[in-house]
């Protein structure tokens, strides 16, 4: 009968050790992100620790190839802008694997970031180790994060506003609103959103 | 009087024709190009689409032209269709494609790669008011497909092999 107990909580263990690595893993709201060192288009590695001066960060996952990524480009140098010298600076990260997308490479990074002139670091996620960690899975993914004691903490997940097609139509400026909320220390009303993106590709 | 009399009988037809199955929604816009008709909707005009109880297995793949594993299992939707498009199986594939890239990329691609499965383009930039709507689960990345039949569903933000579909497909016949 003891076998059968021990055997019986083998499995049990077993079984909730499998649903936890089939568990997507990801960032919530609350959790604390990693920080990392990546590569920025100047060639010079990039952390959030660098930032001695942030009050928090506008962390995106996008690239060059997506049509939604290449829609959001002006908007997303704007909130670099913006809120770059309220202490909320845009880190922007391509999490895609330029094997599999060959528009996404680091030389084609360099590319786009002159072309555009992005104001803000535009990371390239070698080995696709970081994107996962904040559970990612379509560019453009934005995640606002708060510097606090603790760490970095995620505030809000999601999409840039509610129109990617057309900025003058856009009702809704999720990202914007998230941050106004945290510089007035106030809680960010709508913490989640989702949008269509290009899966990444790793 | 006869000529009236079939006219009548023409349009009676006509009007049941069009009535039937999803032409009861009104699209947004009808995209007319090189002999190629695609109705674009926004989400409620879709989302009787994903809502059918008749029995018919549907398989509804969210796609664009700018999506590269899209465009790489179109050929494995497409085969599948033809395969069972003569039993109760439909399939609609929805272009997420850009408004202004509907006559200059996705009518040329259709016609490129002889697509004969029913194609539609849905317009509304709101996605997070629909996302979810479609799949609790889907995260908002393509290519995405959802099967179903009357209350049985299925959800997949995934690429498929041709084997794969057909798995899948096939699970939903018994």
């Amino acid at each position: 009968m003891k076998k059968f107990k021990i055997a019986f909580l083998l499995l049990a263990a077993g079984l909730i050790t499998a649903f936890n690595t089939i568990k997507p893993a990801g960032y919530e709201i609350g959790s604390i992100a990693t920080d990392f060192s990546l590569k920025n288009v100047d060639n010079k590695m990039v952390s959030l620790k660098d930032y001695k001066e942030a009050k928090g960060f506008i962390v995106i996952f996008t690239c060059n190839h997506c049509p939604y990524a290449v829609a959001y480009e002006d908007r997303i140098i704007d909130l670099d802008k913006k809120y770059k010298k309220l202490g909320y600076p845009v880190i922007a990260i391509n999490p895609n694997n330029p094997e599999k997308q060959k528009d996404d490479s680091f030389d084609k990074m360099k590319v786009r970031a002159k072309e555009k002139g992005f104001t803000f670091p535009y990371l390239f996620d070698d080995g696709q180790k970081i994107y996962p960690q904040y559970g990612a899975t379509k560019t453009p993914h934005v995640y606002v994060l708060q510097k606090t004691d603790k760490g970095n903490v995620v505030k809000y997940i999601g999409a840039i506003d509610d129109n990617h097609s057309d900025e003058t139509a856009v009702e809704q400026k999720y990202v914007q609103n998230a941050v106004d909320a945290l510089l007035k220390n106030q809680d960010v009303k709508v913490k989640t959103t989702k949008a269509i993106g290009c899966s990444i590709k790793a | 009087m006869p000529t009236i009399k079939y006219c009548v009988v023409f349009i009676v037809i006509h009007f049941f024709i069009t009535v039937e199955g999803f032409s009861q929604n009104k699209p947004l816009k009808v995209y007319e190009k090189n002999g190629i008709a695609l109705n674009s909707y926004n989400f409620e005009g879709l989302q009787s689409f994903l809502n059918q109880k008749n029995d018919t297995l549907y398989v509804i793949n969210f796609w664009a032209t700018w999506c590269v594993p899209c465009v790489k299992e179109l050929p494995y939707f497409e085969k599948l269709n033809q395969k069972y498009k003569n039993e109760k199986f439909k399939m609609i594939l929805v272009s997420l494609d850009f408004p202004k890239m509907i006559e200059s990329r996705v009518i040329p691609f259709i016609i490129n790669k002889n697509l004969q499965a029913e194609i539609v383009v849905l317009n509304d930039p709101d996605a997070n008011s629909w996302i979810e709507k479609v799949a609790k689960e889907w995260t908002g990345a393509i290519p995405a497909t959802v099967i179903y039949r009357n209350d049985k569903r299925k959800f997949y933000e995934q690429s498929f092999t041709e084997e794969e579909l057909e798995t899948q497909i096939i699970s939903f016949m018994n």
